[in-house]
């Protein structure tokens, strides 16, 4: 089937579904099932147990009795447009992670913000909708930092064109980067428009023992130097270094600060393992995300944590029940990544003020809440 | 009276010195950067405190009045001309730094502190505040969240929305809003790039938390001559397509250069058509290494001359003509009108031939700076208002290029905002869904429609009566239909 005809396949899914006031559950290759307030294929609810938990959700999951009939957004697919020295790749939804990632790469470039694929290949509408970035997020940016445009399919079956495939546009609301992390609540994301950027010349890994507390003033001294960072994570009583850039700068930064270089191999195994969220920790039946300002001193947490994004991530392995007012007294938020979550929901609650403005915008776009129900806030 | 009664009700929760209402105090306020736009508000506020606008919101509300919010006044699209019988809000006087955290690298601002001062402030720690816009020494930082302003630098290192972390604000019934915030990620829609470029329609800001970033230990920028602005365009491309992403990617045309030329003497080449100034800053090696590429891929391009800044004095001078522009317009011109579309690179060539060929058509003389880099045109349409029908043919002259713009699949404006000034064009760019789409988000945060109106998003009702004719993204409307 063509493109168009897949398309208008989908907008008579969604217009009927707004008609029936069915809700939909929007979904592409199913590497993020685990994610969200409702999620499917989670260990510890009832669904099967799966070696890593990122495995996407069984058939059978899917279509449960009572289950939310699935949107397969995979069809819709392809990549649109890439001109390389644009920087700027268009593709429609369901185009596998892998292909635009594989097309870049034959051109020299690649998308900086590092998505998670989760061992699987998820799709690029998929990747968008969650906006989750890779360790290069402090320092290339986050997935919305690179959204330039999307279209929306919405609740009447009407296409929209936001933002753009320009650089600079600010011509009406963003609503392209609004889209970038709605988890699909506001209706389906159908193509989107990414910036992309060369590859670095010369990227290069380094090792230095040092406790978590020095680590993490260690990566904000650096980050206030003129450095070519690109990576800072610690785990285990190691930090590790990314460096990215010139050949030069990058030589020039391993000299000034030292440590033990990291062969190629283990530098990818690393920093993929801690993109994709397949290091050793994401088995662990419970798993905190708490997103934090960088310059937190180590959380009065158990365990140790591993850190990621130069100290502004960190993951951990064990929860108390004050675990969210510890992430807020540090200045972030915490979210239940794995592993049964509080009465308050998988993700950090969402201040008043900011809870009425995202009904009211959730109540706007998708008036019979269609959607995605339940999958950003409970009942929303 | 409407006027004294609601000069009264807000006197009541501000200083006697916070609300201007004699003529003569309010005429200063009666235009933005774009002075073709002339509106006197009813009255202006200038509170000093955060509790202070929220007072000016809540009486605001309750009277039922409109509030145009107003940073330096620099805006180039009318985004704050005031509203006839509304209330213009000034946040002039919110002007202090709240904190520079060296460490965390950021700095805590009030809306009203100027956008330079903030790279001046964070100086002695070697950080600086990356967007910079040509108006840095006057525009106000909240200014800027409002219009997500742009810069010379922007291709390397963001505009607004991408060095913005968080701000806090009212909306247009008084509640605080805190969106953002230190921490990278936050859980919930992403509600900041909602208010980043809303134009002063969804909150009123009173402070934001922007990104700090360490000043690069070396900046050079090469002068490139071409003998004709399509090399000069293709030039642009081949550095891109060479991998290299340059601090700076400016073009000036030949009329361009003319004008600054005698202004600022910064030494451009007055006989090229039009040059190149593309700048790489980073490490001293990486900076030799980055210079010498971009040599040779603009040698390759056909440049026909190159010369590299020895000093940091000279690199200021050969920004100097393009940071003039604008001014150097206005002194061979007794008006200028700057556009601000934005197209894909590769179209800059055909977007360049049409421009010429409509300053034919409009009688008009137009001078082209760039934003080569990012594809951000500001062509410059001299013209005398004076002189009847001069303005009259600017703004269709303004309003082609527009359409063109968004044929060539761009966008009508990169980085001044819609404002007044572009309100028909928008009808031009988006469809009824889209801007239903863009009205249901106001109203998720100003259902009164009290915040700014009239501005940024053109009604159904507006858009019916400018474009009975007119083209959405290059279709014609009911393209199934003959015409005549």
């Amino acid at each position: 089937m063509d493109a168009q005809s897949t398309l208008n396949e989908l907008r008579e899914r969604v217009m009927a579904a707004h008609q029936q006031r069915h809700p939909l559950r929007l979904r592409g290759a199913g590497t993020k099932d685990f994610y969200g307030e409702n999620a499917f294929g989670d260990r510890s609810a009832d669904a099967p147990q799966t070696p890593r938990g990122n495995a996407p959700a069984s058939a059978a999951t899917l279509q449960a009795p009572g289950a939310v009939p699935v949107l397969d957004l995979r069809p819709y697919r392809g990549i649109v447009d890439y001109e390389p020295s644009e920087l700027v790749i268009t593709a429609r939804c369901g185009t596998p992670l892998s292909e635009i990632e594989a097309a870049l790469a034959e051109r020299g470039q690649f998308l900086a913000f590092e998505p998670p694929a989760f061992g699987g290949d998820p799709t690029i509408g998929g990747v968008i909708a969650a906006g989750l970035s890779g360790p290069r997020r402090m320092y290339a940016g986050a997935a919305r930092d690179f959204v330039l445009g999307a279209t929306l399919l919405d609740a009447h079956g009407d296409i929209l064109r936001f933002g753009g495939q320009v650089m600079k546009n600010v011509a009406g609301f963003d609503v392209s980067r609004l889209l970038c992390g709605s988890l699909g609540i506001l209706g389906v994301i159908t193509e989107v428009s990414l910036k992309v950027l060369p590859r670095p010349r010369a990227e290069e890994t380094l090792r230095l023992e040092m406790p978590a507390r020095q680590a993490v003033e260690a990566f904000n001294r650096w980050s206030g130097q003129p450095l070519p960072l690109s990576g800072a994570a610690w785990w285990d009583g190691v930090a590790w270094i990314r460096l990215s850039g010139a050949a030069s700068a990058v030589s020039a930064a391993r000299e000034r600060l030292g440590g033990e270089p990291v062969d190629p191999t283990a530098t990818t195994q690393w920093w993929n393992a801690l993109r994709h969220c397949t290091h050793p920790i994401f088995e662990s039946n419970t798993l905190w995300r708490l997103s934090v300002p960088d310059t937190a001193p180590p959380l009065a947490l158990p365990n140790q944590p591993l850190i990621d994004w130069g100290g502004a991530l960190r993951w951990y392995t064990a929860a108390p029940s004050d675990i969210r007012s510890i992430a807020s007294a540090a200045g972030g938020t915490a979210m239940c990544w794995r592993g049964v979550p509080p009465a308050s929901g998988r993700f950090h609650p969402l201040q008043p003020t900011i809870a009425t403005l995202t009904r009211r915008l959730k109540d706007r776009f998708d008036p019979h809440g269609i959607f995605n129900p339940g999958r950003m806030i409970a009942g929303l | 009276m409407r006027q004294s009664e609601i000069a009264a009700a807000l006197r009541q929760g501000l200083p006697a010195d916070c609300v201007l209402s004699r003529d003569e105090e309010l005429r200063p306020y009666e235009c933005d950067g774009l002075s073709v736009f002339r509106q006197k508000p009813m009255l202006v506020v200038l509170p000093r405190t955060e509790d202070e606008v929220r007072q000016v919101l809540i009486t605001c509300r309750r009277l039922e009045v409109p509030v145009v919010a107003r940073g330096a006044g620099t805006g180039l699209s009318g985004g704050s001309t005031p509203h006839a019988s509304g209330v213009l809000l000034s946040l002039a006087r919110l002007n202090r730094i709240l904190e520079i955290d060296p460490v965390a690298r950021i700095a805590r601002l009030e809306p009203g502190v100027r956008n330079l001062k903030v790279s001046e402030a964070a100086a002695p720690h070697g950080l600086y505040y990356a967007p910079d816009p040509s108006s840095q020494i006057a525009c106000s930082i909240g200014g800027n969240v409002a219009e997500n302003s742009g810069g010379v630098h922007c291709l390397k290192y963001g505009l607004t929305v991408h060095n913005v972390l968080g701000v806090r604000g009212f909306t247009v019934d008084g509640d605080l809003v805190e969106i953002g915030g230190r921490a990278p990620d936050h859980p919930g829609l992403d509600l900041l790039a909602l208010v980043i470029g809303s134009e002063g329609l969804l909150v009123v800001v009173t402070e934001v938390t922007v990104k700090l970033v360490p000043r690069p230990q070396l900046a050079r920028v090469v002068m490139a001559s071409f003998a004709d602005v399509q090399s000069a365009g293709n030039a642009v491309a081949a550095i891109i397509a060479a991998g290299i992403i340059p601090a700076g990617l400016e073009m000036m045309d030949r009329k361009a250069t003319a004008a600054v030329e005698p202004f600022v003497n910064a030494g451009y080449d007055l006989s090229a058509e039009a040059i190149l100034l593309a700048e790489a800053d980073g490490t001293p090696e990486e900076v030799t290494d980055q210079i010498a590429e971009i040599e040779k891929v603009l040698q390759a391009a056909g440049a026909t001359a190159l010369v590299v800044s020895s000093c940091e004095a000279e690199r200021l001078r050969f920004w100097s003509g393009r940071k003039n522009a604008f001014p150097a317009a206005g002194r061979v011109s007794p008006d200028y009108y700057c556009m601000d579309g934005t197209i894909p690179r590769k179209n800059l060539g055909p977007m360049l031939k049409a421009i010429e060929d409509m300053e034919t058509r409009y009688s008009l003389r137009c001078m082209n700076v760039f934003h080569a880099g990012d594809g951000n045109l500001h062509p410059l349409i001299l013209f005398d208002a004076n002189t009847p029908g001069e303005w009259d043919r600017a703004d269709r002259f303004g309003a082609e290029i527009l359409e063109l713009c968004v044929r060539l699949g761009g966008t009508i404006t990169g980085e001044h905002g819609v404002g007044i000034e572009k309100i028909n064009s928008m009808c031009v760019q988006f469809s009824d869904a889209e801007r239903a789409a863009f009205f249901n988000v106001k109203a998720a945060f100003d259902a009164t429609g009290l915040l700014n109106p009239g501005k940024a998003i053109p009604t159904l009702t507006r858009c019916a009566e400018y474009g009975k004719m007119h083209v959405h993204a290059g279709a014609l409307p009911h393209a199934d239909l003959p015409r005549f």
